[in-house]
């Protein structure tokens, strides 16, 4: 039997990319069954759809490019993908968007870059915000909380998502949009007097945010990633929201527990600014790069057109990671300063 | 003075050119005489691309010759010695695109040579010593020649005038010595292959065998 | 307790330590072969000062240092020189290298050992040389020659001696073993060189996953000022600069030895050799070496004698080739893997690890870097090895430089953490080869730019010179013809030079003439010589009645006709010449001069004893009287006293000379 001859190391850590992808999936899981919760089946078939159409167009990708399709498949990269981009759109969504979505996501932002590791943005978002500029109306309403109206059974959700002409479902505006349009109450008031706010945040969303929070906590711990970047999002987006919140005027933007709970914020700080693939690479750069998201979230959200603002920021972050990367190199063993020769 | 000149614009406008491409002649006049180069700079980096064999593959007599000709527009292409490592850091260096070894020129040898002389069969002739361009063989009229190794650049030129042809052009063998790692190959081609795919396909050769 | 430093980065790979440490030490035995590479570390291969067929002793010395960084090799049994010849080795490249192989006798005859005194009374330098005469190379890592890291430069203090007892690859126990068991070794060892660095401390650092081997060293060490230090267990603490910086809290800076920062290291092993050959005048010849992995039956720790086939030390341990494929010398982390089991145990090798593929599966293809960073958590020298795994991958050179390409410790964390298992330590060595080979390229082709360069510009020197040359003599030839005209001699200058031109030729025909008699002489003469011997043969032969006789006799008349033949030519030649010579009898004063000093100095070589003798005396005579008339005459003009005293001590020479030459005259005749 002829002795194999290999470089060292022999012996391999139990990280693999299936199962870091896998535990990404896992940790959404939570969030998922909480939205599930509070707007119905609209997300779950979302997913389910999305996942089957991400799949299709990674392996036609792969197909094209001459790969092989069932290796690549198998390190669950697309369907990641497919989990985030569908958390991310309204409930309900027709077919046409998801698989719109879903071709942009993986056949521009992912494959026309080189595959995976070769995408300079992060292919969910960049679906997402082509999905938002191209389609406003579908993608700015969102389904109505438990509550205050009945939410579709499994079956009526599946009709929305594939006959969408035959579907009504109730949408409303959401409470970062409502707040952004307020111009007259005060925020007690608003809190008051419209029905789509809870205790911390938005109806629902306040444990929509708890959730991907413990899930994005899970995923610290089992150190698929580290904490800094999303740490750093959103202690930059808590000291924004206290130092410009002025008690509650009409004109305020929102408490630091408002801008922690509502919207995309911990799934964004734990599931979007956090692929590996786009992101700054090290500690330092990290740090820099969670807190320029967290400082554009704000700015975007409460200035911007736009009601909420997790997208672009990431975009916009992903451009000056590179650059981030390069001032932010660790300093070598045995180098007094960094990034010395 | 000012008065006539707001009186007549286009005169302050003429005047004003004139004087700005005075100023600026005068600059690029000044940096023109402060900042000489001498020689052609970007011959020089060329050059120090090329790998000094000398050996006139590419129809220019020497490396210094071609590096002109290449900073005056010739393809960079006729460098076999260099081979397609030197095409593409010529590539990099003139910002053109890469193109493949013009064959015309000779083919790129895998392994660097060296000239080595059948010493029992030469006769002394010196038409050798008088072909190297680095003055790397070591003799005189009527005494046997020798080939320096270390100075030898392996540009064949010795071989041909030599009249009982008694030079041989020796490649490396591979041993301990010149061995390295090779990078796991092929990268980002069909699939990512691993490191082992490449050392273990002797072995399984050998296993065949 | 000391405080203990940590350090970037690190794995925490599975240990299985366990297996290989249920057992003693035991003894491997002499083989019946030992394979000696001539190069087993960093520095230049020894030369082999044995022949094939020679006899050796146990610890005799069968290769010499050559240079600096190199040490002897000694022969680890007695033994009979079977070949020196090229045998595999363990090298990632699978090549062969020279080898010492010796046929052992099995009677494990020692050498006689120097004579030792105590190590106290020792100075540096000669500490040293037993050091490096023992052969003693680092026995953990790349096997650098101890003497050489020990040669501290003068002017720089060492603040402490680290003895790296660390031994972080999971599976290796052999210094985890010698601790157990030979801890005073060890000790006796540390003072021996903290008696050679007179460092400001001396400590023993060790991981604390071996508390027996911890507890061990405390009692050796007690009362010795020796502190043993423990300190959490990671990948690659044991690396040296990780070490350093873990004991000390300093960085070794990039490129510079430990000493720089007052620090000197040394590995365990190493240690205990260095009493044995200090203490005990015993060479480097065997070690301790872990024999684990799941494909031999009873994983344990050999004494084994450097040159053993690992072959024969895997089938000591029970050894199943079934199970195993791949087979590597070193720890799972930094080990390689060998192509043969016929390859030889050295100096370095801390440890066989035989596993199974479940054990040490082969890593799947690589899939696409992610860029997840888990590399660069691991790696213990701070550096992007992704970033680097990019560039490399692109061959940018210039960028793996400017990222530090060149301080990667290749400990293999970055891959050992990687989840698409990218090869990276792979392609960081292939860079680093590259970069290295590019570097030399590049200066090879600085050196043959500037070779050709000189040359071009002696050629044209060379043109230019010979150009003015011709210029110079075309323009005083003109001079000439115009003078010689203007002189109006008469004589035609181009006249006078084909005359010139003539006389020349005339001369060198008679040269030629000449040239052709010396070689008809030398014809004649080597007839002669041949004719001699073959008529003395010719008449042995007759005489004992050889069958040869007719043979012979034809090449005697040969010989003899050829000399016939070339007498003949001589005397025609000479008739020739004779006819000429009158003519070209020199004339000239200088050329009679020479001929009258040839015809003394042959006259002189003809006188016999006596008359030579008597010349002599009369040429002695001579001289005394002319030095007696030149002391008269300064005598007489009342010269100065020192010339007069000068020629009255040569003329007392002279007299005593004349006196021995008339005795020798009178005793020759």
């Amino acid at each position: 039997m002829a002795l194999m001859r290999l470089s060292s190391p022999h012996a391999h850590g139990p990280a693999s990319t299936q199962r870091v992808m896998l535990k990404v999936l896992v940790a959404t899981v939570p969030g998922i069954l909480i939205l599930t919760w509070f707007f119905g089946y609209g997300t779950l078939v979302n997913i389910l759809f999305g996942s089957v159409i991400a799949l299709a167009f990674e392996a036609l990708a792969l197909k094209l490019r001459g790969r092989p399709i069932g290796f690549y498949l198998s390190d669950l990269s697309a369907l990641v993908t497919a989990f985030l981009l569908c958390i991310a759109l309204p409930p309900y969504s027709p077919w046409w968007l998801i698989a719109t979505g879903m071709a942009s996501a993986i056949l521009l932002a992912k494959h026309f870059y080189g595959g995976l590791g070769y995408n300079p943005f992060n292919p969910a978002m960049v679906g997402y915000v082509i999905l938002l500029i191209s389609f406003p109306v579908q993608m700015t309403s969102w389904a109505a909380p438990r509550g205050l109206a009945a939410t579709p059974g499994f079956l009526e959700s599946v009709q929305a998502c594939f006959l969408p002409a035959t579907f009504d479902g109730i949408t409303m505006a959401t409470p970062l949009d409502v707040l952004k349009q307020n111009s007259s109450l005060l925020i007690e008031d608003l809190w008051s007097q419209n029905p789509l706010f809870g205790r911390w945040g938005g109806l629902g969303w306040e444990w929509v945010n708890i959730a991907f929070l413990a899930g994005g906590l899970w995923l610290i711990q089992q150190r698929v990633f580290t904490w800094h970047a999303p740490i750093a999002m959103l202690a930059t987006l808590t000291l924004l929201s206290a130092l410009f919140y002025d008690g509650g005027s009409s004109a305020s933007g929102g408490s630091p527990l408002f801008h922690l709970l509502s919207g995309a914020t911990m799934f964004g700080a734990f599931f979007i600014i956090t692929d590996p693939v786009s992101s700054a690479v090290s500690l330092r750069g990290r740090l820099i790069y969670g807190a320029l998201i967290g400082a554009l979230i704000y700015i975007i959200r409460v200035r911007g057109n736009y009601p909420d603002a997790v997208a672009f920021a990431v975009l916009i972050m992903n451009f000056a990671a590179p650059f981030i990367d390069y001032y932010t190199q660790p300093r070598t063993y045995g180098h007094s300063k960094r990034g010395e020769q | 003075m000012i008065d006539f000149l707001l009186q007549f614009p286009l005169l302050s406008a003429l005047l004003a050119l004139v004087g700005m491409a005075a100023a600026f002649g005068a600059l690029l006049g000044f940096a023109a005489v402060h900042f000489k180069t001498e020689g052609n700079p970007i011959a020089d980096e060329i050059n120090n691309i090329l790998p000094q064999t000398q050996c006139g593959q590419c129809g220019y007599p020497g490396c210094r010759p071609y590096a002109e000709a290449i900073a005056d527009g010739e393809d960079i292409n006729k460098c076999p010695p260099g081979g397609e490592a030197g095409i593409q850091a010529l590539a990099d260096l003139l910002d053109v695109e890469p193109m493949p070894l013009d064959e015309e020129h000779g083919e790129e040898a895998n392994t660097p040579a060296v000239a080595y002389i059948r010493e029992d069969e030469c006769i002394g002739c010196t038409k050798c010593i008088q072909a190297c361009p680095v003055d790397a063989i070591l003799g005189a009229a009527k005494q046997m020649h020798t080939v320096i190794t270390s100075e030898c650049t392996g540009c064949d030129l010795c071989v041909e005038p030599c009249p009982v042809d008694c030079i041989d052009m020796l490649h490396e063998s591979p041993s301990l010595q010149n061995w390295q790692w090779h990078l796991p190959d092929p990268v980002g081609r069909q699939v990512e292959i691993i490191a082992t795919d490449r050392i273990e396909s002797g072995a399984r050769q050998d296993k065949a065998a | 307790m000391r405080k203990v430093f940590d350090f970037h980065g690190g794995v925490h790979p599975l240990e299985n330590k366990h297996q290989s440490v249920r057992t003693a030490i035991a003894d491997a035995g002499i083989p019946p072969e030992l394979v000696i590479p001539l190069s087993q570390h960093i520095g230049a291969p020894s030369n082999p000062v044995v022949g094939v067929g020679d006899h050796v002793r146990k610890g005799q010395v069968i290769a010499e240092a050559l240079g600096f960084v190199s040490v002897p090799k000694h022969a680890p049994s007695s033994g009979t020189i079977l070949a020196i010849e090229e045998r595999l080795i363990a090298h990632p490249s699978g090549h062969s290298a020279p080898c010492i192989v010796i046929a052992t006798d099995g009677k494990d005859e020692w050498a006689p050992l120097p004579d030792t005194r105590p190590y106290e009374s020792l100075d540096k330098a000669e500490l040293l040389e037993l050091i490096r005469h023992a052969g003693i190379a680092g026995m953990g890592g790349a096997g650098f020659p101890s003497a050489v890291k020990l040669s501290v430069k003068a002017g720089i203090t060492i603040d402490t001696l680290i003895i790296n007892g660390t031994e972080c690859e999971p599976y290796i126990t052999a210094d985890d073993m010698l601790m157990r068991e030979r801890s005073d070794r060890i000790i006796e060892g540390a003072k021996i060189l903290h008696h050679l660095i007179a460092p400001g401390e001396t400590v023993i650092g060790v991981e604390d996953n071996k508390p027996e081997g911890i507890a061990a060293l405390r009692k050796a060490a007690e009362g010795s000022g020796i502190e043993i230090a423990s300190f959490p267990t990671k990948y690659p603490s044991g690396g040296e600069k990780q070490l350093i910086e873990i004991l000390t809290g300093k960085q070794v800076p990039s490129g510079g030895l430990p000493s720089d920062v007052g620090v000197v290291c040394q590995n365990l092993g190493s240690a205990v050799a260095i009493y044995e050959a200090v203490v005990e005048g015993k060479p480097l010849i065997s070690r301790i070496t872990t024999v684990t992995g799941e494909a031999v039956n009873e994983p344990q720790n050999f004494e084994v004698l450097i040159g053993t086939p690992v072959s024969y030390l895997l089938q000591k341990a029970g050894y199943e080739p079934s199970k195993n494929d791949r087979l590597i010398m070193g720890g799972p982390m930094m080990g390689v893997t060998v192509r043969d089991p016929s390859v030889p145990v050295v100096k370095t090798t801390n440890c066989l690890l035989a596993p199974t593929p479940q054990e040490l599966p082969v890593p799947p293809p690589a899939q696409a870097c992610i860029r997840c960073g888990m590399c660069a958590e691991a790696c213990p020298a701070s550096l992007l090895p992704q970033q680097l795994f990019w560039f490399a991958q692109g061959k940018e050179f210039e960028k793996l430089e400017h990222h530090n390409l060149f301080d990667c410790i290749e400990c293999g964390a970055c891959s050992y953490a990687c989840p698409s298992s990218i090869p990276l330590v792979q392609y960081y060595r292939a860079s680093k080869a590259d970069i290295l080979h590019q570097r030399k390229e590049q200066e090879k082709a600085e050196h043959a730019r500037l070779r050709f360069e000189t040359r071009q510009q002696r050629l044209e020197q060379a043109e230019a010179d010979k150009e003015a040359k011709r210029a110079a003599r075309k323009k005083a030839a003109e001079a000439r013809a115009k003078s010689a005209v203007d002189d109006g001699n008469g004589e035609d200058p181009i006249q006078a030079a084909i005359a010139r031109a003539q006389a020349k030729k005339a001369a060198q025909q008679g040269g030629g003439n000449e040239s052709e008699q010396e070689k008809l002489e030398k014809t004649v003469v080597a007839a002669r010589k041949r004719l001699d011997t073959a008529s003395k043969k010719l008449e042995e032969a007759k005489v004992d009645g050889s069958d040869l006789v007719d043979a012979l006799q034809s090449g005697v008349d040969k010989t003899r006709a050829k000399l016939d033949a070339a007498e003949k030519a001589l005397a025609a030649l000479g008739e020739a010449h004779a006819a000429v010579a009158p003519e070209s009898e020199p004339t000239d004063a200088a050329q009679a001069a020479i001929q009258r000093a040839m015809a003394a100095r042959e006259a002189e070589a003809a006188l016999s004893p006596a008359e030579e003798a008597k010349a002599d005396l009369e040429k002695l005579e001579q001289r005394l009287e002319k030095t007696r008339s030149k002391l008269a005459q300064s005598q007489a003009s009342a010269g100065e006293e020192k010339v007069i005293e000068a020629l009255t001590s040569t003329v007392q020479r002279l007299e005593q000379k004349v006196e021995a030459a008339q005795q020798a005259l009178s005793e020759t005749s």
